[in-house]
């Protein structure tokens, strides 16, 4: 199982983290159509390192930098 | 082609020979080309679409490469059910042309599939899910598909060993049957689509992976791959697990995101269940395999994974629910557990269709429910590769769906993989 450094509680059990979606897959407000719905729809989902969205549920939004081959986590920061 | 077909005959000379006259299934091919199609991936899906474009098409030029070994793949790591009674008609119309071939595709490939059509039961567990289930069955039976309510006597006659008691964690109210689904042996029917394939001169590539793909200009005219280049008219992705990965090698996005399934199965024991068991309201799915055990799954797990292996938790839910509904499990050991990659798509339908290049498809996104659907999805991909036009039953898996506002979402769930 996935120990996830939150950045407010420390290392936690992944069963305490939503995964949420990618950075790229926030859209914004000012997207156009058809931009908003790439951005919604279209994801890398490389066979490798990506960005994550998680929240534990302290509320703590985090990024992590994790390999989603290995489930290695490199690097994490607070939202 | 090995020994030729398989027969009693041949079975009964075997008995004679100490049964050493059994050549091999298929032939190892090696990468020729140039050829008409190439199909990417050696599962089950990839298989009956080379099958389907040599018999139905007269494509005769087909590779299909694999990275692996046949069999090797997600192909055997599913928990092997079949059914199409589904709620949404697009899913009813795709899993029904499936099933109806299950149905004669032993005879079709001469190789035992071992299809069971033991029935797929759906349990419903308060008053509410028996609506529900009264719904869908109405909707299956309008669309000419078999659907049957059974109510709480009757399943407690037809499975004993359910915990029927009016306190049990989970009540059972009753559920909606389907006759006509079951199991099949997931190998065997990778197996016996390669065999049949490679009888109609399909070339069968193992250890092959893609690397890339060979391109001029917005045409895509073969692949990379670590067995060298090979040419091809019309490229087929097949990989559900990988669609991401491979669809990303030529620079494109899916609506796709990779997670993990977990399943699990038990000691071998005596008959104990004859059908397959589900509840779409707590979340799990057992069924007796041929061997004797039970075979279970749930959910997946929640976040993106290629790793082919899983945590706990979720398995922890589905054998919680499984032994809940089905006390006796408690005294089986448990043996094994494993899991596969699946294709999370946006809208939990699967995509069956032409990519942004000239000459690129694919039959990907086929969430956690794609086993049942080999021999259909095999045979509409390859009518798609081998005409370019989808087959009216595939055509509203497109990929334009998304952006057009046409999703075919079964749970209604919305636009994240991880909701289904």
């Amino acid at each position: 199982m996935l120990q996830i450094p939150c950045p407010h509680c420390g290392a936690r059990n992944q069963e305490e983290f939503t995964y949420e979606r990618t950075p790229d897959s926030v859209v914004r407000i000012s997207d156009a159509p058809d931009a908003a719905m790439t951005t919604l729809y279209a994801r890398a989902n490389p066979r490798g390192e990506e960005q994550e969205i998680w929240v534990h549920l302290c509320g703590q939004w985090l990024q992590l930098t994790r390999d989603r081959l290995t489930h290695a986590i490199r690097d994490v920061v607070p939202l | 082609m090995g020994a030729g077909r398989y027969n009693a005959l041949a079975l009964l000379r075997g008995a004679i020979t100490g049964h050493r006259h059994w050549g091999r299934a298929w032939r190892a091919a090696e990468p020729g080309g140039p050829y008409d199609v190439i199909v990417i991936g050696g599962g089950g899906h990839g298989l009956a679409t080379a099958y389907y474009l040599a018999k139905e098409h007269g494509i005769r030029r087909v590779a299909v490469v694999e990275k692996g070994y046949i069999g090797g793949g997600n192909t055997g790591r599913n928990t092997t059910l079949v059914r199409s009674n589904y709620r949404q008609p697009q899913l009813q119309r795709l899993f029904e042309y499936s099933l109806k071939l299950w149905h004669g595709l032993s005879d079709d490939l001469n190789y035992n599939v071992m299809f069971s059509p033991r029935g797929a039961l759906f349990l419903g567990h308060n008053d509410a899910d028996m609506a529900r289930l009264a719904e869908r069955g109405d909707a299956l039976v309008a669309q000419g598909i078999d659907a049957e309510l059974v109510d709480r006597d009757e399943l407690a006659r037809m499975v004993p060993l359910f915990d029927m008691r009016r306190d049990a964690r989970w009540p059972i109210e009753g559920g909606l049957i389907q006759r006509r689904g079951g199991t099949a042996r997931h190998d065997a029917v990778a197996w016996g689509f390669a065999r049949a394939a490679d009888s109609l001169g399909v070339d069968i590539i193992e250890n092959c992976e893609v690397t890339g793909f060979l391109r001029e200009g917005n045409r895509i005219t073969g692949v990379r791959t670590t067995r060298g280049d090979i040419q091809s008219g019309r490229t087929g992705i097949c990989v559900a697990g990988n669609s991401g990965h491979v669809a990303g090698l030529a620079g494109i996005r899916l609506p796709i995101e990779s997670h993990t399934l977990q399943a699990w199965v038990t000691e071998p024991v005596k008959p104990m269940i004859d059908t397959v068991v589900m509840s779409q309201s707590l979340h799990c799915y057992f069924s007796q395999s041929d061997k004797g055990g039970i075979v279970g799954g749930g959910d997946p797990d929640f976040f993106p994974s290629y790793a082919q292996r899983g945590a706990p938790l979720r398995l922890e839910d589905s054998i919680a629910q499984a032994i809940a509904l089905v006390p006796a499990f408690s005294r089986l050991r448990m043996v094994r557990t494993w899991s596969g990659v699946t294709d999370m798509s946006f809208d939990g339908s699967p995509i069956i269709a032409p990519l942004p290049l000239d000459g690129l498809y694919l039959n990907g996104g086929w969430c956690y429910g794609g086993f049942k659907a080999t021999p259909g999805s095999g045979r509409l991909y390859a009518h798609l590769l081998a005409t370019g036009t989808s087959h009216p039953i595939a055509a509203p898996f497109d990929l334009e769906r998304f952006a057009e506002g046409r999703t075919i979402d079964e749970t209604g769930g919305g636009p994240l993989p991880q909701s289904r």
